[in-house]
């Protein structure tokens, strides 16, 4: 395949990629949320379970994104230091989520600074927006994609503790979050948590937290420790599917951490809705490519 | 059985109805969110849609366009009514409106509002726009198109609309203040649990 037949092709498979993460959710989050609908015993909350899981197989069936707010997309790229077409990628990824957009169809999302107009192809500045990690001696590429939805966009926040507010504090300003927000950002919440010495490392942190697969847990004890008692803690604050009360408030608290620096302890939360649309794909040099987030599930 | 109100809403209806109550809607319904609130209440615009006794949707869907240039609702659920906060209450005193429909709860003025106007605020479940979509049987006309896509008024013809969960009722009860209050006792008793857990420093 020449150079340019592979651009296209490639971002062929990208578009219906992108299309298809908006009308199915990743192995992950299915699982989960089935074995929590089967531990909720209050009427509202199991009626709530279910008119997810049919809308879940509705928007299979009718070939629909499963909600109309089909997010902001952004791309994590795991650019191997060998793989031939880093320059390239930028454009196939934007040309993909044009794409996409119309073919769908996904709802314009991106929104000019200022101008205040709509783009109306879901690309702008900075838009889809991407972030670049370098895989040494790799020549593959691993494309994680999210569809950033504005609900779930809501209870974000970051700030910078002093280490006199402890890990305690970190908990409060999670839970508070979760209180005053997270129970109108669609629960039952995928919870990220980054801590790190300052706001913009933490935020980053907190989003690559929620991508993490749903029942993995941090590496270090202590964190690993800690997730488990924030998910207990915050399923005990009891606000349930939709918020309106029920057992299973979390599909989980997933934390990512950097070194702090001596003197703060910066704190960020980003949550996912249980729409929870994620995806990741791998791409080798000659453009074949193998779907990691969904199983058997072809373009 | 399935309760079902049609629009337009009367007055004694929306009376009757209390804090979690659920109920579904024939008639139509307005999709109207942040920009259209604006467009109505601070930019000075006339709102081209009778609304007297209607219902809107804190919505912001997703729809083609045929080629006979009629309209199809491929995706529709309900987005954040708490955005809407701060122009609620102009809002349904300029319309007349009856009913909002949106996602979570919504502040203090909103709930003053509704009992003052004798409005019902609801929530439909998020996150299932396909089959709230399959309850639009037509949308018959749109207007301030050239606000965007989620932003414009989509006057949809539905049946059987929901489940609706009543939030706020015509008194000024408010389900999701309620719960609030019983979620940060509960958050208080959860951090005063986990403090001895992470206790690193």
């Amino acid at each position: 395949m020449t150079q340019n037949a592979l651009m296209i092709e490639m971002t062929d498979v990208m578009a219906r990629f992108i299309s298809m993460a908006g009308k199915r959710l990743p192995d992950d989050v299915l699982q989960k949320l089935a074995e929590m609908r089967d531990e909720e015993d209050q009427e509202m909350a199991k009626e709530i379970y279910r008119s997810m899981f049919e809308n879940l197989e509705k928007a299979i069936e009718l070939d629909r994104p499963i909600c109309q707010d089909t997010g902001v997309i952004n791309f994590f790229v795991k650019v191997g230091s060998n793989y031939p077409y880093q320059l390239q990628l930028k454009k196939i990824l934007e040309d993909a989520v044009k794409k996409a957009t119309l073919d769908a169809p996904l709802r314009p999302n991106a929104v000019s600074i200022f101008d205040e107009e709509n783009t109306g192809d879901n690309t702008g500045e900075r838009t889809p927006f991407l972030h670049w990690d370098i895989a040494d001696d790799s020549d593959e590429v691993e494309i994680h994609l999210y569809m950033t939805g504005g609900g779930s966009s809501m209870p974000g926040r970051a700030t910078t503790l002093m280490p006199s507010a402890g890990y305690e504090g970190v908990a409060e300003f999670v839970y508070d979050a979760m209180v005053e927000k997270g129970i109108n950002a669609c629960p039952p919440l995928i919870v990220g948590v980054g801590i790190a010495g300052s706001m913009e490392n933490a935020a980053l942190l907190s989003k690559k937290a929620i991508l993490r697969p749903i029942g993995s847990q941090n590496q270090n004890p202590k964190a690993a420790e800690m997730e488990k008692a924030m998910e207990a803690g915050i399923n005990r604050i009891g606000f349930g599917p939709q918020g309106i009360s029920g057992k299973t408030s979390v599909m989980g608290v997933h934390l990512e951490t950097a070194a702090r620096h001596p003197a703060t302890i910066a704190t960020a939360v980003s949550v996912g809705c249980w729409v929870h649309r994620k995806g990741t794909i791998r791409f080798k040099k000659d453009g074949s490519y193998e779907i990691l987030s969904h199983k058997g599930v072809s373009l | 059985m399935k309760k079902i109100l049609s629009t337009p809403l009367k007055r004694d209806e929306m009376e009757a109805l209390k804090i979690g109550d659920i109920f579904y809607l024939n008639g139509h319904i307005v999709t109207s969110r942040d920009t259209a609130h604006k467009h109505l209440i601070q930019k000075g615009n006339e709102m081209p849609v009778d609304l007297k006794d209607g219902a809107i949707f804190h919505a912001g869907p997703i729809v083609k366009k045929n080629e006979d240039g009629s309209y199809q609702m491929i995706s529709v659920g309900p987005t954040t009514s708490m955005r809407m906060e701060k122009l609620a209450k102009e809002f349904m005193e300029s319309t007349g409106i009856r009913l909002m429909v949106g996602k979570g709860g919504m502040g203090d003025q909103t709930a003053e509002a509704c009992r003052d106007n004798k409005v019902v605020h609801c929530m439909i479940p998020g996150g299932c726009a396909v089959s709230i979509a399959d309850q639009v049987e037509e949308i018959e006309r749109v207007e301030w198109l050239e606000l965007g896509m989620p932003e414009a008024l989509w006057v949809c013809r539905i049946k059987e609309f929901g489940p609706l969960v009543v939030t706020i009722d015509t008194e000024g009860n408010n389900l999701f203040e309620n719960n609030k209050k019983l979620y940060n006792q509960r958050k208080a008793e959860a951090l005063a649990d986990l403090k001895n857990q992470v206790s690193f420093i």
